[in-house]
């Protein structure tokens, strides 16, 4: 593995890899009061974020460090963004500089694929966090980590994701890696949010959340950024609550051993009501959890010099 | 001295075959016209230079109706100077420069300046395009009447890079531009319908993120345009059609839509004709995967669906020309991210090529439709009384040779053009341009440009 660009340069084989070397590490951690491991000593981790996300970054950085590695987090702010060359420029000098590793977040699509062509004659390994309505692997990652554990296989498990699909990069890598994953994926949304090339998906489409719910393993909510509330994507907060929205009634229709899973940050009482964000139904918290295991398992594979293949 | 004014010396083109068709024949050139076309070797060179052009065609020399040239204000992409030598190379000797230049080409001032520019050149006839509303504001109407009698004698206006929108400043540039005999060419996209798009909408854009350019977005803006001219008798240009969908909209216009009465003044009838460029023709929007902005262009590249019925559109007449929308640009503005690149790619250069690669060697053209859709037809639907003409004595010597057993690799930096984000980089194509004439004077020949000061 040479970049972790998108869900789409994986096979299942080294899909599961990630996963297990996730859980390996998550066990040689367990108990130790230093967490620490030696593997990344002596290597540059660079985090570039071009958006804000606390979350991620922090869980890079984390993951980077529990590794030994040095790392070091750079954040580029909105108003250079849209100048193109900066993103180049920027690259090139991050691997004059030394960097092994960078870890970007972009509000372009495609803005790590770039950055790996430009550093294509480094040595530099890119890794995506994240870049405009495109993907975000890690994410699907530590969500199929987190469905693993609760739900034992993947294969052959029916999941529901529900949400704002069309802008939603998390939606994108996580269809592709729980179908890669031999998963069933139903995607719930109106047509709006819905992006128009998703009939040639291999998913199922409804627009009935109710329906849906009582033959699912798992429900993936997904964000809606704000300023698509006023887009006319749907009519408002409330209606989208009630059609689409997972409260403690819908929580009921579903199958008792079915978990809730959330990318963070949560829109209570619009998205997901507080009674079942809170309830042991949601596994937000093991899902920022096994995000730094899973972290540390790309970067593992990326710099430690050990092939996923 | 201007081109115009140049007296060339006489030519005699030895062996060449006018339209690809029927035996090779003898061609003299001498005063910017055809004097004699005769059986191979029968014809006397007299004073004139022989040129054997056995195993040539020779075809009119091509009209691109839809030409950037980024002069004004963006001349580290192209000036009218190495546009006018990339056009040469491709085999044309005419071209129209779209006015969204900095400053916008929206007066009679600044239309003159590009029209004398492009006489100084001297290698294609440079004919400046006038903006249909000012600063391509699509608010209120330039001074269509300014540019349309000014030296530049503007007869096609067009907002181009933007849509002029708001249908009832469309209605009336139809209506006033009615009676100067221009056309007004639209770049027909619904703003609305194509907020934040970076590539077409459909499966390709839906994996790779890229908000989706719909293509009703310009169907819809074609249909509505179609029905305006109609009932106003105004000339309408599609530019750059790119969808299926919209194929469908140019014959309902033609049949159906034609038969309806107007109610023009005079009852002069509307008319309608369209553009495709070589790049809808041949590519799809599977190139999208890597992000490589060189594929990114406005339209976006559509579907394979789309590409075989603009084929047959053009092969049918339906769609009425090839134009390039040759659109260079500087490094910076193409080697960044998807999002922040310019839309725009090479096509002067490429054009034959790549029209002989999905017309011609699919059968769906011969060399005489070639002749049509990128010569013949473009000056004749704005008004271009010594191009497209007939290769036939009397006629003005204004022709391309084509080597049509030529293979070629694409090469950006080989360009004339100062920009190199062509599309078709590293591909092989069949056919080559071999010599450019424009009134009898050769301006480009195996590859290379001849300024008027080397034929001196
Ligand atoms: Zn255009």
């Amino acid at each position: 593995m040479r970049h972790l660009l998108s869900i789409a340069d994986l096979d299942a084989q080294a899909a599961s890899t990630l996963l297990d070397t996730a859980d390996r590490l998550e066990q040689t951690l367990l108990g130790r009061q230093v967490r620490k491991l030696p593997t990344l000593r002596g290597r540059t981790v660079v985090t570039v974020f071009y958006e804000n996300s606390t979350r991620t970054r922090v869980s890079f950085e984390i993951a980077g460090k529990w590794m030994s590695a040095d790392v070091i987090n750079v954040s580029i702010g909105g108003s250079s963004v849209g100048k193109g060359e900066s993103l180049r420029d920027t690259a090139l000098t991050l691997a004059a500089a030394g960097a092994d590793c960078v870890v970007v977040r972009h509000p372009a699509s495609g803005a790590a694929h770039r950055l790996a062509q430009w550093l294509a004659h480094t040595g530099v390994a890119v890794v995506n966090a994240g870049d405009g309505t495109h993907e975000h692997p890690t994410q699907a990652l530590l969500d199929a980590q987190t469905l693993r554990q609760r739900l034992g296989d993947i294969a052959g498990r029916r999941i529901a994701v529900v949400g704002d699909v069309l802008h939603s990069r998390v939606a994108r890598s996580n269809v592709l890696l729980l179908t890669l994953l031999g998963a069933q994926v139903v995607l719930v949304a109106p047509p709006t949010l819905l992006p128009s090339g998703v009939g040639s998906w291999p998913v199922e489409v409804s627009h009935d959340l109710d329906a849906v719910l009582g033959g699912v393993d798992a429900v993936m909510m997904l964000r809606v950024q704000a300023e698509r509330m006023h887009g006319g994507f749907f009519p408002s907060a409330r209606e989208y609550a009630v059609d689409y929205g997972l409260n403690r009634r819908r929580l009921d229709l579903l199958p008792e051993h079915a978990p809730v899973l959330h990318p963070g940050p949560m829109l209570r009482g619009m998205e997901i009501s507080s009674a079942v964000a809170d309830s042991g139904r949601a596994l937000v918290t093991e899902q920022v959890r096994n995000g730094v295991h899973l972290r540390m398992a790309v970067l593992y594979h990326l710099l430690a010099g050990e092939e996923v293949e | 001295m201007t081109s115009t004014e140049i007296d060339s010396s006489p030519v005699l083109l030895r062996g060449v075959r006018p339209y690809g068709e029927g035996e090779p024949v003898d061609l003299l050139v001498a005063d910017g016209r055809i004097v004699a076309i005769d059986a191979a070797g029968s014809v006397d060179a007299g004073q004139a230079e022989v040129v054997d052009a056995a195993g040539l065609v020779a075809l009119p020399g091509f009209v691109d109706l839809h030409t950037h040239l980024r002069e004004p204000g963006r001349e580290d992409a192209e000036t009218i100077d190495t546009g006018s030598a990339s056009a040469t190379l491709g085999g044309y000797t005419a071209v129209f420069a779209m006015a969204n230049t900095d400053p916008v080409a929206d007066n009679a001032v600044l239309v003159e300046h590009v029209w004398r520019r492009g006489r100084e050149v001297g290698l294609v006839d440079v004919h400046p395009v006038g903006a249909v509303t000012v600063g391509l504001g699509g608010e209120r109407l330039a001074e269509l009447g300014g540019m349309a009698r000014s030296a530049a004698q503007v007869r096609m206006f067009s907002d181009d890079g933007v849509c002029v929108a708001d249908p009832l400043l469309m209605r009336r540039a139809l209506e006033y531009s009615s009676v100067l005999g221009a056309t007004i060419a639209q770049h027909a996209e619904e703003p609305r319908l194509t907020v934040g798009a970076q590539a077409h909408e459909g499966e390709r854009a839906a994996l790779l993120g890229l908000a989706g350019w719909p293509a009703a977005a310009e169907e819809s803006i074609v249909a509505r345009d179609c029905l305006l001219a109609h009932r106003t008798g105004g000339r309408l240009h599609v530019c750059h059609v790119s969808t299926a969908g919209t194929v469908e909209v140019l014959r309902w216009a033609a049949g159906p839509l034609a038969a309806l009465p107007t109610l023009a003044a005079g009852g002069r009838p509307g008319r309608v004709s369209a553009e495709v460029t070589p790049h809808h023709l041949l590519l799809t929007d599977e190139r999208l995967a890597t992000y490589d902005p060189v594929n990114k262009v406005n339209p976006p590249l559509r579907t394979e669906a789309d590409t075989l019925a603009l084929r047959a559109a053009l092969a049918e007449g339906v769609i009425d020309c090839v134009a390039t929308d040759h659109a260079p640009h500087a490094p910076q503005d193409k080697d960044c991210e998807w999002s922040a690149a310019r839309p725009g790619m090479l096509g002067l250069e490429t054009a034959l090529s790549v029209v002989v690669e999905t017309m011609v060697t699919t059968g769906l053209l011969d060399w005489r439709g070639v002749a049509r859709v990128m010569s013949e037809r473009p000056a004749e639907l704005v008004g271009l009384a010594d191009q497209g003409r007939p290769i036939a004595v009397g006629e003005p010597a204004s022709l391309v040779l084509i080597d049509p057993t030529a293979h070629w690799t694409v090469r950006g930096s080989e360009s004339a053009s100062l920009a190199d984000n062509t599309p078709f980089e590293g591909m092989r194509l069949p056919a080559r341009v071999v010599a450019t004439m424009l009134r009898g004077r050769f301006t480009a020949r195996d590859g290379k440009v001849l300024r008027w000061i080397d034929s001196c």
